[in-house]
């Protein structure tokens, strides 16, 4: 049944349908219960499930992810809140030296079904700490999966494999499309999680992102399309595993590639996607791999971020440099 | 009941700290190190029925656990292992502790549980593999509820709190054993598994062994009230066991597991023993301790006191003991043997097991690296 839900309500859909189908699935976090999280994103589900599923956790990310970690040891499939993206460091340990590697420390005995939701990305016009795209610095670590829904049908069911998933997943999710609507077919066969998605086929050069700058770049190729150019809109939808494969036949077709992210660009996803796609694609490139993202500077307040964060103009003089060659 | 010659113990703290080692709180104590056996009004019922045959049992898990860390000790100047932790002094703390645990309770240790590991079951050479080099820990926890082993410290104390509130939420009525030390109960993790499992009241047992030296670094520099009294802040009551006293560590244990499963929450129990020996086999105890000190402890020797106890009430004979000593040389040339015959793991075992559900990037390197190893095929074996 295909309904109209902003990406936050179907991520609420989602999480629902999960505690209604699998007992073992757990709802926990800081002001996840009672007031249903900051964003409202579990709203209602302490009250549909009980105290026992919908969980109200101390105020210690590190003691959320690890009790998690034991409760999955014990067969629970936890669904963690870390309230916003710059609150997740104190559980950094956990999730990078316990989450990650406790399944190849077992030789493949142990399974932690975990998934870490993170409300990420900036535009919000929010405080410090509020605003990080960390999540190159998860994807650089064996044993996560890290993915981000750019619209609700792939909150949607991004969600319902990531917690299906028995790996360790990082589910960031954009904050500042949580309003945004779109439909979800909550009926529909997903396609696979950590597969890429054209969303809007060109033949003139490839824009790559995922979660909040799948919007950007749409709007990109509108504003492009103005002047005679065609743009390939490729959504990732999932950082680790990357589909390299996706984006090296879009590049083949285009010969073009303008990797597009709110987190910093140095060491950045699109440092990884342009030595990969440029060791892949090096004969067909017309022009270098170029990128779009976030300075090499603290996330800056909030007055700064239009500054800061990609947006239409500062990606489209990138497209604009890459045809130039 | 009383602290045994702590007075003794080479003055550490700095000229402006009050508290001297005399004014060293009380811990539970039921054999005193000359073996008697002194009474105890609140933890005597523990081991009230405790037969001869299982104190023999106490006994030989105790010679077999310190046997067992001997022969890896030596594995490690031999060469076939890369490090070893050695558990020497701390053989009553864990005996005491891990045959306190019933069957379906879960252990989650430190790297040095190997007592703990004794008697959950676990085959001794299963705890090598990852000190050889061959694995990082490789065993099922879930075969004898012994979680694999936590190097950096405190973080297993949280993994056992959420294994506990799943226990609550099974409504199952076993219980879980914490194990960490003196130095791991600086880590903030430490803190929050306090946190978690009062606020949940989570059936767990906080088991500190305060073996009085993380690395160089002594108790002082960890804490200025005594562990056990932290439970007090975040309440849950604590209690300092005579961490060499095996029936006091086994008695105040079982207590705190009943505690736990009768619902009424998370326990710390602070077990005072010492580390006899070095942190690790890489690591050089004379540069940061004297010899007297260990010399007080050699006294307190967990398993001499159990042995004098034994002989004193005519428990155990002659031909128990040198039975013991046989099984126990027959036990250290079979983790000898085990140790030698642990082959080197296959090449390709450095990509197994990253995911459970595989990875495109894991599958695409693990093909780039066949191809690298059969690009030496033609120049024979490699």
């Amino acid at each position: 049944m295909a309904e109209k839900m902003a990406l936050a309500k179907a991520i609420n859909e989602s999480l629902r349908r999960a505690l209604e189908s699998d007992p073992k699935v757990l709802v926990m976090g800081e002001d996840v219960g009672k007031l249903g999280g900051v964003f409202r994103v579990t709203d209602g589900l302490q009250k549909d499930f009980g105290e026992s599923r919908v969980i109200d956790t101390p105020l210690a990310e590190s003691g959320i992810v690890g009790t998690a970690i034991g409760l999955a040891l014990r067969g629970y499939r936890p669904v963690v809140e870390i309230q916003f993206d710059g609150f997740v460091f104190p559980a950094y340990d956990q999730i990078v030296t316990q989450l990650a590697k406790m399944h190849a420390r077992s030789l493949g005995k142990v399974k932690l079904p975990v998934v870490i939701r993170i409300p990420y990305g900036g535009g919000i016009g929010a405080v410090e700490h509020h605003s990080e795209s960390p999540e190159a610095l998860f994807a650089h670590v064996a044993g996560l999966k890290i993915v981000s829904p750019s619209n609700s049908s792939d909150a949607y069911w991004m969600m319902q494999q990531a917690i299906q998933s028995d790996d360790p997943v990082i589910f960031f999710e954009p904050k500042r499309r949580y309003w945004d609507k779109g439909e979800v077919n909550t009926e529909a066969i997903p396609g696979p999680l950590h597969k890429a998605q054209v969303v809007r086929a060109g033949t003139d050069l490839t824009l790559v992102a995922y979660g909040p700058m799948v919007k950007t770049c749409l709007e990109v190729a509108d504003a492009a399309a103005e002047e005679g150019r065609s743009l390939e809109v490729l959504d990732l939808r999932s950082v680790s595993p990357l589909d390299f494969d996706a984006i090296q036949a879009s590049v083949e077709k285009t010969r073009r590639l303008v990797v597009v992210h709110e987190a910093p660009v140095f060491f950045g996803s699109g440092a990884e996607i342009a030595a990969r796609i440029t060791e892949r694609c090096f004969y067909h490139l017309e022009a270098p791999v170029l990128r779009v993202g976030g300075y090499h500077a603290p996330y800056p307040p909030a007055r700064l971020e239009e500054e800061y964060l990609p947006g239409l103009d500062r990606v489209l003089d990138a497209v604009d440099r890459a045809l130039a060659y | 009941m009383t602290v045994e010659s702590t007075a003794a113990r080479k003055p550490r703290r700095s000229a402006g700290t009050k508290k001297s080692p005399s004014t060293e709180p009380e811990l539970v104590q039921l054999l005193t190190p000359e073996g008697e056996r002194v009474k105890n009004a609140a933890y005597d019922k523990y081991v009230a029925g405790i037969t001869p045959d299982e104190l023999r049992g106490l006994y030989r898990d105790m010679v077999l656990t310190r046997r067992f860390d001997a022969e890896a000790t030596s594995l490690q100047r031999q060469g076939e292992l890369g490090l070893w932790a050695s558990l020497l002094g701390q053989e009553a703390a864990q005996i005491g502790s891990g045959r306190a645990t019933r069957e379906d309770d879960y252990v989650f240790p430190t790297y040095r549980e190997h007592g703990v590991a004794w008697c959950r079951g676990v085959p001794p050479e299963n705890l090598l593999g990852m000190f050889r080099g061959v694995n990082n820990g490789g065993w099922d926890p879930n075969s004898n509820n012994f979680q694999l082993y936590t190097i950096v410290i405190g973080s297993q104390t949280l993994h056992a709190t959420g294994y506990a509130m799943g226990i609550t939420k099974d409504g199952a009525d076993s219980a879980v054993v914490a194990y960490f030390g003196d130095g791991a109960s600086s880590q903030g993790d430490v803190a929050e598994s306090f946190t978690f499992s009062a606020v949940y009241n989570a059936p767990v047992v906080f088991f500190c062994q305060n073996n009085q030296w993380a690395i160089s670094e002594p108790t002082e520099k960890q804490t200025r009230v005594p562990l056990y009294q932290r439970a007090q802040g975040f309440g849950f009551p604590g209690v300092r066991v005579d961490g060499n006293d095996v029936l006091a560590c086994l008695a105040v244990t079982k207590w705190a597991l009943e505690r736990a499963r009768a619902g009424e929450g998370p326990t710390l129990v602070e077990a005072f023993t010492y580390r006899m020996g070095a942190h690790t086999t890489s690591d050089d105890p004379t540069r940061y301790r004297g010899d007297e000190e260990r010399q007080s402890w050699e006294a307190k020797d967990p398993i001499l006191r159990l042995r004098r106890y034994l002989e004193a009430s005519n428990h155990a004979d002659e031909g128990f003991f040198a039975e013991l000593e046989a099984e126990s040389e027959a036990l250290g040339r079979r983790v000898r043997e085990a140790v030698r015959a642990m082959p080197d793991p296959d090449h390709f075992a450095l990509f197994e097991h990253a995911y459970a559900d595989g990875h495109a990037l894991v599958d695409e390197e693990r093909a780039q690296f066949a191809a690298y190893q059969a690009s030496f095929a033609d120049e024979g074996d490699h």
